[in-house]
């Protein structure tokens, strides 16, 4: 039984000027331990996907018209308030885009962390024990010291390794990163992703990376998934897909990818009429 | 943080210089020399006694001369007393306060949970049915004026249906009836707004990132209203609630002048509708001093309450 089955799912957003089709049935299966990218432009509907694991879209707006969420053998979609709590952070946990706004700027990082695990693993006795080895784990030197500090006095890196921290913190099965270096300047983007290799290696735990980016997924991910105007246009093993990309939509997003040593010329942009004359 | 109250107290001079300069303008040059002898001797005073007030009491000095004795005054809280009651300042403050206070305090603090619970209430079932009627009850309430809740208040609930003293105020715990109506009436005076107000503050709150974070974390949505989004609304429910302070010592004009309660706000209506000069004088002042301390603990509770904000 896969960790993760997603079958044929669609969510409209209903709002005043009308029905946003952002996910139009979608299909995904994920193992455990696998690591999945979702690729795709803003708009591809590749966060709304995400966020819906867990049914984190507001509802309303947001309604799920088609298609099952199977997580751990258990529909998502039909789940009671309370099962989705213990679901969220306790089994599938989050990274987002904006680590300077994502945490909660009137808590230390104690107080934050130490949230979440109270209430996964309220067996636990030494929450701050816990708390060090996780922040240990992410890279953060002197992590006694730093836990009562409040995220404004950490740098966007450190808080990025905060929020990975805190998911990391109730032993999640999956991790949801959506963007995570993408507020990041490129040295620590790349500090970060290597973060998320080591942790892969040492933790027994399924990854969602989701990206615009094809250039840090290389190594990264085991299979790919391309997003376009919400649908999956290319689904397959990372190397197949870097290597011998079918859909014109992924050609156009891997020529993109500006090269080191290439010369000098405008960087490539993605012409959607053509796409769309294409049938995509 | 010490420095930091130095250094605001210093820059509460100013302020006070402007405040003592505003009060001899409007009761030193504005009311004449003339005017305070009647005022104070009574329109049949001879015109000698008259006269004799205005040396007595320095008025014929010039300007700047009665501008200092002014300042110094109102600097050391050396008050006249009252023209009417003949009674120091000091004595009818002390006096005051406790039953403006009692007035105030609860009505203050009722208010204030009502405001807090009834928006967080809003946030939670926004854009929902429930959510516009509160509002539209909220705006009907803003627009109504606080002599129709005295009114109402008196005429329906304590002529009509007899379930409170019509006004009055006694000393001890019997007190008590005859606060309930004027502690409900000062509770949802500003009720409309205040709520409006805070739902708007949460609203804000709510669309931020940290907000997801904490439902991503597995958190009850109440747990994120009462916790997360509580804590982050507070700057902005400090600057809305701690500019009121003043009000709950100075007491409050017109619910203490028709409950008959024997406050401060009381004894300034009294003052004013009697043109008891150093009455007025005093309560002005009072106030705006009051005024300028509570802008200083607004600025404390900031730090108190936003990690990111420092004193220095």
């Amino acid at each position: 039984m896969p960790l993760l089955e997603i079958r044929n799912l669609a969510i409209h957003f209903h709002t005043e000027g009308g029905v946003v089709e952002a996910v139009k049935g979608i299909n995904l299966t994920l193992e455990k331990g696998e690591t999945l990218a979702i690729v795709g432009e803003s708009g591809s509907g590749k966060s709304v996907t995400g966020l819906a694991l867990t049914r984190l879209l507001p509802e309303p707006p947001t309604r799920y018209t088609s298609g099952e969420i199977i997580f751990d053998g258990k529909s998502v979609l039909t789940m009671k308030a309370d099962e989705l709590r213990k679901l969220r952070g306790g089994r599938i946990a989050y990274v987002f885009q904006e680590p300077s706004t994502s945490l909660n700027p009137v808590f230390t990082i104690r107080n934050q962390i130490a949230e979440a695990i109270q209430l996964h693993r309220p067996e636990l006795r030494d929450v701050d024990a816990e708390i060090i080895k996780h922040l240990d784990l992410v890279g953060i030197t002197n992590p006694a010291q730093r836990l009562h500090d409040y995220p404004h006095q950490l740098s966007g890196g450190m808080q990025q390794r905060v929020m990975i921290a805190m998911a990391l913190s109730c032993q999640p099965d999956l991790l949801v990163a959506d963007e995570p270096t993408t507020a990041l300047d490129v040295t620590i983007q790349a500090q970060i992703m290597e973060q998320f290799r080591e942790l892969r290696s040492k933790l027994d735990m399924a990854i969602i990376l989701i990206t615009h980016n094809f250039g840090i997924i290389g190594n990264f991910a085991d299979k790919v998934a391309v997003m376009f105007r919400g649908k999956i246009v290319e689904y397959g093993a990372t190397k197949d897909i870097l290597g011998n990309p079918q859909h014109a939509y992924t050609k156009a997003l891997i020529q993109c990818i500006p090269r080191l040593g290439a010369k000098k010329r405008r960087l490539i942009t993605i012409d959607h009429a053509a796409l769309e004359a294409a049938g995509a | 943080m010490l420095n930091y109250l130095i250094r605001r107290l210093l820059y509460a001079v100013p302020i006070l210089l402007g405040v003592i300069f505003l009060t001899f303008v409007l009761f030193r040059v504005v009311n004449t020399p003339e005017h305070a002898a009647i005022n104070a001797l009574g329109p049949k005073s001879s015109v000698d006694a008259r006269n004799a007030w205005i040396v007595n009491n320095g008025r014929d000095l010039p300007l700047y001369k009665q501008f200092a004795t002014h300042t110094i005054q109102l600097a050391t809280f050396d008050f006249q007393p009252s023209i009417t009651t003949k009674r120091p300042m000091g004595e009818t403050f002390r006096e005051g306060v406790g039953p403006s206070l009692c007035v105030t305090l609860p009505g203050f603090i009722l208010g204030l949970c009502l405001a807090l619970v009834l928006s967080l209430y809003q946030v939670f079932v926004r854009n929902s049915a429930a959510d516009r009627t509160i509002t539209l009850i909220c705006v009907v309430m803003m627009s109504l004026p606080t002599m129709v809740y005295i009114i109402f208040g008196q005429a329906v609930v304590a002529l009509g249906l007899g379930w409170f003293p019509v006004s009055g105020f006694t000393k001890g715990l019997d007190a008590v009836r005859f606060l309930l109506l004027p502690v409900a009436i000062m509770a949802i005076i500003s009720l409309g707004y205040d709520a409006r107000m805070f739902r708007a503050v949460f609203l804000e709150e709510i669309a931020q990132d940290y907000v997801r974070t904490a439902h991503a974390k597995g958190l009850s949505a109440t747990r994120v209203l009462s916790r997360h989004v509580l804590k982050n609304g507070l700057i902005a429910l400090i600057t809305l609630t701690v500019g009121q302070l003043p009000k709950l010592i100075m007491g409050t004009l017109l619910i203490e002048s028709f409950f008959g309660i024997p406050g401060i706000g009381n004894v300034m209506v009294q003052g004013i509708q009697t043109s008891d000069e150093p009455v007025v004088l005093a309560c002005a002042y009072l106030g705006a001093l009051l005024y300028l301390a509570a802008l200083i603990l607004t600025d404390i509770l900031y730090a108190a309450a936003d990690p990111r904000i420092r004193l220095s």
